[in-house]
Formats: C-alpha cells, sequence, structure tokens
C-alpha cells in the first residue's frame, strides 16, 4: 500500500516492520517524531528517557537481552551518548541494535553543524544513510539484519530535509524477530583485560564489513550517458539527479565503510568524478585514502550549511539561478518569536530590567537572547546554563543566573546544579517549568507526569528534589506575575549559596492551557501616548496598526505583560474596559 | 507527466504545512510521485514558513530550483514576495490580501504596502485572494489556507472527487463542513 510519510515516519515504520520491540531516544529536531510514530505501534515499547546517554545505555542492555532495539536523537544527542557509542562495538550486539543519529544542516534548530558521519569511523561501526523516505523503510530494515549478521550496532544517520520530507512509501507488513536469548559471557562485556582480546577482533569485523560493502545493493550505481560521473549519498543524491539527470551516479547507501575497490573501478571510468556530499568531505576523503585523486568536491561543494537543488547546479555545471528581491523592494525579517502568552516572557523580561549576566540552554527561552527580550547573554548545550554560570562566578562576575527549562534541567542540568551546591558556588539558577518539553513539540518528560505511551507516572517534585540535593534557596513563582519574579531572583541573588527560582505556567499552547479560558486585554486608544514601550513585549498578538498599538483578540492570552510595560494604563481586560464605559 | 512545482509560503500558523500536505495527499491519489517538504526554523509560531510540493511521473529533489516553481501560494504578502523569485517567468503567484506585521525591533522599515504591485511588475501572473476575510466570515481565521488551496485547485490538474475525498479523510470532522466552505469558496475567487 501507498502513503504519505515523511522520512522519519518511513525510518519507525521501517523498524515496526523489522520486528522492534524496544525504543527509547530524548527528543531533539530533526529526529523527535521517529520514537513518536514508533510509539504508535503497540507491539513497541517505547519511551523517552531522560537523556541520549541513558538512552542508548538502556538500549545497549535490551538488545543484549535479546530485542530488536531501536535508540533515535539528533546529531548532539549523540555527543551526549558519545561514551556508550564507542564502548558497546567492543562488546558487539546480540539482537539487531540500530542508532538513528539525525543531522541538522544549515542549523535549523541546532546551535552547531556537525557531520556525525565521523562518529562511525571512530566507533568502527557501519553507517547507513538513505536518500529518500521510500528507500529510508527498506534500509532501516536492512540494518537490523546487518547488525544480527555482523553482531554490530548499525548507525543510520539522516539530515533535516531527509527526515522532514514526505514521499511516496510502500509499506509492508510486521515480521516478528524471535527474542535471542543472552549468554553470560563476561569475556565479552568486561574491563579492560578482556577488551584487549576484543581490539583485534573489532578490526576483523570492520574488514568483514569492508569486504560486504563491496556487495552491498544499497551502493549502487545509475548507469547514464555522456562522460560526466559523479558519487553522491543522501539528500544531495536527489540534487544530482535533478541538475543531470542522464550522468552516470555512484550512489552511496552505505557512507562507512566505503567500497574501495567499487569506487576505483568507478572512478577509473572517468577523467573527473564529481563528489557531491553535504557537510564535510567525509566521502572524499575517505576516497583520497583510496588513492582516488581524480575528484572534485569540497572546492565546488560548499560544507557550509544545507546544500540545495541550485547549489548543486551550481557546482556541477556552474548553472546560475536567480536571487531574491531584497535589493529592489523590502523584504523584512520575519524571526520567530515567543509565542502569545509564553510564560518564559516575565522572566526573560525582568532578567533584561535587572541588567544581571545570564547564561542559556536550550529551549524556546533561547530566543531570549534576541531583541526585543535581549536577556540572555551565552547559549551552548544541554544543560550548559548552571555550569557555565558557575564558571562566570568563578571568574570574579557577581551576580550571574543561569536559566534552563525543566526538560533540560533534568537532561543534564541537574549534576551541575549538585556541583554548584557541593562548590558552594553563589549563583540563582531559574528553572523555567512549563511542565513540557516546548521547542520540539510538547514531549513528556519524567516531570510531566506522562510517558510517551500516554501513560501516567510519577512527576519529579523539583522543590523537594533541589532541596534534597542540599540547595537552602529555593522559591516558586508564577512567571505571569511580574512583581514577585523580579522579588524572587533579587532575593536568589543576594543569597550567599546557591539558589534555585521556580517559575512555574505551564505552556500556553498545551491543549488542556489552551482549552482554559481567557481574557483578553485591548488598547485604549484614547489613553495610549503611542510610546511603544507594549512592542517590547514582542508579543505576535499586539501589532502596530496606523499610529497605535492593536491586541489580536483572538490571539491575546491574557497574560498582560504588555499591560505591565503600559506607563499609562491603556491597556486592560476586555470585560473591564466595557465596565468602565457604563 | 512533468513535474509540477508549487510552493507554499506564509507565517507560523497559518496552516502553511496543513496546506501542502493536502495538495501532497490530493497529488498521491491522483496517481503521481509526490514530495513535499516544510522548511521552518526553531520556534512553533511567528517565524516564516515555507514548504515545497512537487508531483509528476517522477520527483527527485524535495526543493524546486529558484525559477522554476509554476505555483506560489501565499499566506501573507510579505511572504509572497520574500520567496517571488522562486517563480519562473510568468508563474502563478496566488496571494492572500493579508498582512502580519514582523515584530518592529527587527527592522524599523514600513511594512511594504506594495506588494502586490511588485510582483505585477515583475511580470508574473499574481491573482488576490482576501482569504482570511473569508474565512473569518465562514466562522474561523485558520481555515483561509483551505481558502487559498481552493484557489490553487481550480488551476491545478487534479479531479474534484480526488479533492473532496483528501479533505474528508484528512480534516477532523468537526471541522471538515468548516473546510469543505472554505475550499468551495477558493475555488470560486480562483477561476
Amino acid at each position: 500500500m501507498k502513503r504519505l510519510m515523511s522520512g522519519n515516519e518511513a525510518i519507525a515504520r521501517g523498524a515496526w516492520e523489522s520486528g522492534v520491540l524496544f525504543a527509547a531516544g530524548y527528543p531533539g529536531t530533526p529526529s523527535t517524531e521517529v520514537l513518536e510514530v514508533l510509539s504508535t505501534y503497540d507491539e513497541v515499547d517505547a519511551q523517552w528517557s531522560t537523556n541520549e546517554k541513558v538512552a542508548f545505555d538502556e538500549c545497549v542492555g535490551a538488545a543484549l537481552g535479546g530485542a530488536r532495539t531501536m535508540v533515535t536523537m539528533k546529531h548532539v544527542g549523540l555527543n551526549v551518548a558519545a561514551d556508550p557509542f564507542m564502548v558497546f562495538p567492543y562488546a558487539g550486539t546480540n539482537a539487531g541494535f540500530v542508532a538513528l543519529v539525525a543531522d541538522d544542516p544549515g542549523m535549523y534548530s541546532s546551535q552547531n553543524e556537525q557531520d556525525s558521519r565521523y562518529f562511525a569511523k571512530i566507533a568502527k561501526v557501519p553507517l547507513l544513510e538513505p536518500t529518500d523516505a521510500r528507500e529510508a523503510r527498506e534500509m532501516v530494515k536492512i540494518a537490523f539484519e546487518l547488525s544480527e549478521q555482523f553482531e554490530t550496532p548499525v548507525m543510520f544517520r539522516t539530515t533535516t530535509r531527509l527526515s522532514h520530507t514526505r514521499g511516496v512509501v510502500e509499506v509492508g507488513d510486521r515480521t516478528e524477530a524471535s527474542r535471542r536469548p543472552f549468554s553470560r559471557k563476561v569475556s565479552q562485556y568486561a574491563i579492560p583485560v578482556y577488551a584487549r582480546f576484543r581490539r583485534p577482533e573489532l578490526e576483523d569485523k570492520l574488514n568483514r564489513l569492508r569486504e560486504f560493502a563491496e556487495e552491498f545493493e544499497g551502493n549502487i550505481v545509475d548507469e547514464g550517458q555522456g562522460d560526466v560521473g559523479v558519487v553522491s549519498h543522501g539528500i544531495p543524491y536527489q540534487y544530482v539527479k535533478e541538475a543531470l539527470p542522464s550522468a552516470t551516479v555512484f550512489k552511496l547507501g552505505m557512507i562507512y565503510p566505503l567500497p574501495k575497490k567499487r569506487l576505483q573501478e568507478f572512478c577509473e571510468r572517468f577523467e573527473q568524478v564529481f563528489v557531491v556530499e553535504e557537510s564535510e568531505g567525509f566521502i572524499e576523503q575517505e576516497m583520497a585514502s583510496f588513492g582516488i585523486l581524480n575528484v572534485i568536491g569540497k572546492e565546488r561543494f560548499t560544507n557550509i550549511g544545507e546544500l540545495s537543488p541550485d547549489l548543486v547546479a551550481q557546482g556541477l555545471n556552474g548553472a546560475s539561478t536567480p536571487t531574491d528581491f531584497a535589493s529592489e523592494t523590502t523584504i523584512l525579517p520575519r524571526p520567530p518569536v515567543l509565542c502569545p502568552g509564553c510564560s518564559h516572557r516575565g522572566v526573560l523580561s525582568t532578567l533584561n530590567e535587572m541588567g544581571v549576566l545570564v547564561t542559556g540552554d536550550i529551549g524556546c527561552y533561547t530566543l531570549g537572547c534576541l531583541p526585543p527580550y535581549k536577556a540572555i547573554h551565552t547559549t551552548f548545550c544541554m544543560g550548559a546554563s548552571i555550569g557555565n554560570a558557575t564558571g562566570f562566578t568563578k571568574a570574579g562576575e557577581a551576580k550571574v543566573v543561569g536559566l534552563i527549562g525543566d526538560s533540560t534541567f533534568l537532561h543534564s542540568g541537574l549534576p551541575s546544579l549538585i556541583s554548584a551546591v557541593y562548590n558552594q558556588v553563589p549563583t540563582t539558577t531559574i528553572l523555567l517549568d512549563n511542565g513540557t518539553t516546548g521547542m520540539t513539540g510538547h514531549q513528556q518528560h519524567p516531570g510531566t507526569g506522562s510517558t510517551l505511551k500516554h501513560r501516567p507516572a510519577p512527576a519529579v517534585n523539583y522543590e523537594a528534589l533541589i532541596k534534597a540535593i542540599g540547595v537552602e534557596h529555593v522559591e516558586v513563582i508564577d512567571p505571569w506575575d511580574i512583581e514577585a519574579t523580579e522579588r524572587a531572583i533579587k532575593s536568589g541573588l543576594e543569597h550567599p549559596g546557591p539558589a534555585v527560582v521556580i517559575a512555574r505556567r505551564a505552556c500556553r499552547l498545551l491543549p488542556e492551557v489552551k482549552a482554559t479560558e481567557k481574557v483578553p486585554y485591548q488598547v485604549d486608544d484614547a489613553v495610549c501616548i503611542q510610546c511603544e514601550d507594549c512592542m517590547q513585549t514582542g508579543c505576535p498578538a499586539l501589532v502596530w496598526e496606523g499610529d497605535t498599538p492593536e491586541i489580536r483578540e483572538w490571539d491575546c492570552a491574557g497574560c498582560a505583560m504588555c499591560a505591565h510595560l503600559c506607563p499609562v494604563d491603556a491597556i486592560c481586560q476586555v470585560e473591564a474596559s466595557v465596565d468602565a464605559s457604563h | 507527466m512533468p513535474v509540477t512545482n508549487v510552493l507554499v509560503a506564509g507565517v507560523g500558523g497559518q496552516g502553511v504545512v496543513l496546506a501542502s500536505e493536502l495538495l501532497a495527499l490530493a497529488a498521491i491519489a491522483a496517481g503521481h510521485d509526490v514530495k513535499q517538504g516544510e522548511f521552518h526554523g526553531v520556534a512553533q509560531r511567528g517565524g516564516a514558513v515555507f514548504s515545497h510540493v512537487r508531483f509528476g511521473d517522477r520527483v527527485y529533489s524535495p526543493m524546486t530550483p529558484r525559477g522554476q516553481v509554476e505555483f506560489l501560494l501565499a499566506m501573507e504578502k510579505l511572504e509572497a514576495l520574500r520567496y517571488g523569485h522562486f517563480v519562473k517567468p510568468g508563474g502563478t503567484i496566488l496571494v492572500n490580501e493579508h498582512e502580519v506585521e514582523p515584530i518592529r525591533t527587527a527592522d524599523e522599515r514600513p511594512y511594504p504596502k506594495d506588494a502586490v504591485d511588485f510582483l505585477n511588475s515583475k511580470g508574473f501572473d499574481v491573482g488576490t485572494i482576501k482569504a482570511t476575510d473569508i474565512a473569518v466570515e465562514l466562522g474561523n481565521h485558520r481555515a483561509a489556507n483551505t481558502v487559498m488551496l481552493g484557489a490553487l485547485a481550480e488551476r491545478l490538474d487534479i479531479p474534484h472527487e480526488v479533492w473532496d475525498k483528501t479533505l474528508e479523510e484528512r480534516i477532523p470532522e468537526r471541522l471538515l463542513e468548516l473546510n469543505r466552505k472554505a475550499f468551495r469558496e477558493g475555488r470560486q475567487r480562483g477561476q
């Protein structure tokens, strides 16, 4: 049966058809939907874990225990899980184990561009990469077979474009994989003295995988006409076919290890061969190590950002494409903004006003570094805010605030807070508890009281947890209450040891919050002095119409942040102003 | 059939993704190969969102190369301007007569009120539709995307009954009647 599926949906479908029994991960764009879709299948026990390393460890256990298993993450998640990712191949797996890793060239929702293909080489594990959703489903099934055949974890890489592009997918049925019993062979799973024996075996396995790559049917030559030869993979392959439909293209499905002999033979047929790959020149470098040097690669196809059909056509045949109309007319930028009623807005505007140094973290509130909020001064990676704040304090900054969301705090903020307590660092951590993983689209986490499968779960009690690790100053506030927010942050900063302010209000976009009644605000034009102070909220419900601000009633969440900033009280609740006119 | 290239553009929250998905589903049901992919940044709302939909005998790239889009469906006027250069010479631009001001701190220049005139001056076949107004009259501003899709459907070679079935299968029942009406209104405006 034919279906319209995104790359991520097709990957989940392929995993389900392969008989996957357990899957775990942590949300991260563009990987998130794989696990969300897997969780909709009754046969699959799918779960969000606290972070990617935890998920990976859980999946190693499940695969050794005999269940086909998939772990999912975005590229930076693999950094978090790198420890088990590098060690597990020494032991090898029992049941099929596939690590789904989604890279984000172009940094649509990431802090860095990272070509995760190099991880496969360091870990000495096979790496597969499809070129569209149809192939993704088929290739996941191959990945599980390969994993069991070679008793190795398999890395399955996608990119934002592949994960988020929908295409026509022919789906099949599920085949149950029989559980493979675990044999307690300690020599395979423990301590350095055994690992030293495993080390040459890992190299043997890699050599066998190299032979397999030569035969692998996912590495395929599209015979064309003419004298142009191209080596490509993944989404760039589609751009090559778009630009040069009749070229002869060696499409690589297995990116590591590469089929050395076949690539050598292919490249001997042409005077020069284009190597078209996104991000770094990984394939080009591997080919150079095989002695293949008649290659045009990264000098034509940039390693910065995402490739496009235009960039690839340009590199292949010098084609030029139209540029936008920005030089002829006004094309205003439209940067992303926090939603109307966002619970982060009050905290950010308070911090901006206080002028303290703020180390940020990963979540919607990351936007707080941009105008009009301008409250956050650094953002690096998951859980970094609290450690960074400690460092700034050690370097002599007097008042430092670490800003972190609830899901991020549980992911990797907690160990940093324990370190701050242990070393008695007088920073203030603001825990933005909006009761969900907001930015990636409302995933459950251990603080939400619900699981990925929508089953009730114990919810982390942040106050009790934070007190238990030794924080003496803990205060909970509602971030819509600006006065209380400011008071709590000030009092936290005056405390001689580490302090925590929990700013608690549910994300405005959660269905249960959306369903609650709201009293919108409106601007009284007769009172408004057009000072534009209210526009500093950066609220999408507030628009400038002619000479005055106007609040779109259907969009207003009634948070009153704009009313708080108005110096003349021109903004009031819709009902209240009606009452006043009577 | 050669590949038909559509680009749908708008502001986060305007239903760009749903409109493109409906088009992709209708194209599959009409027997085509399809690729559809949207581009958006980190935030849930407020940023620019655009989505390529391509269908025909065999579709390779999920993105249409610049200057090769036959139909640009713009849910907002500034977004029509932003993606106009993707449209091929003389190609069609359907614009919702609706303005969403970006946040004022981003760029102090005034909103380009002459967007439609500008695109006309470039030789495109520009059609304007008051889709948001129509949707508000029908009872929900969020149905503007379906009005626009109806206007586009009038110019595509996908049978009526395929569209009817696609709406029925994809739209939740409580919103189906509203969207049917919106689609019909759009079809009339698109003629």
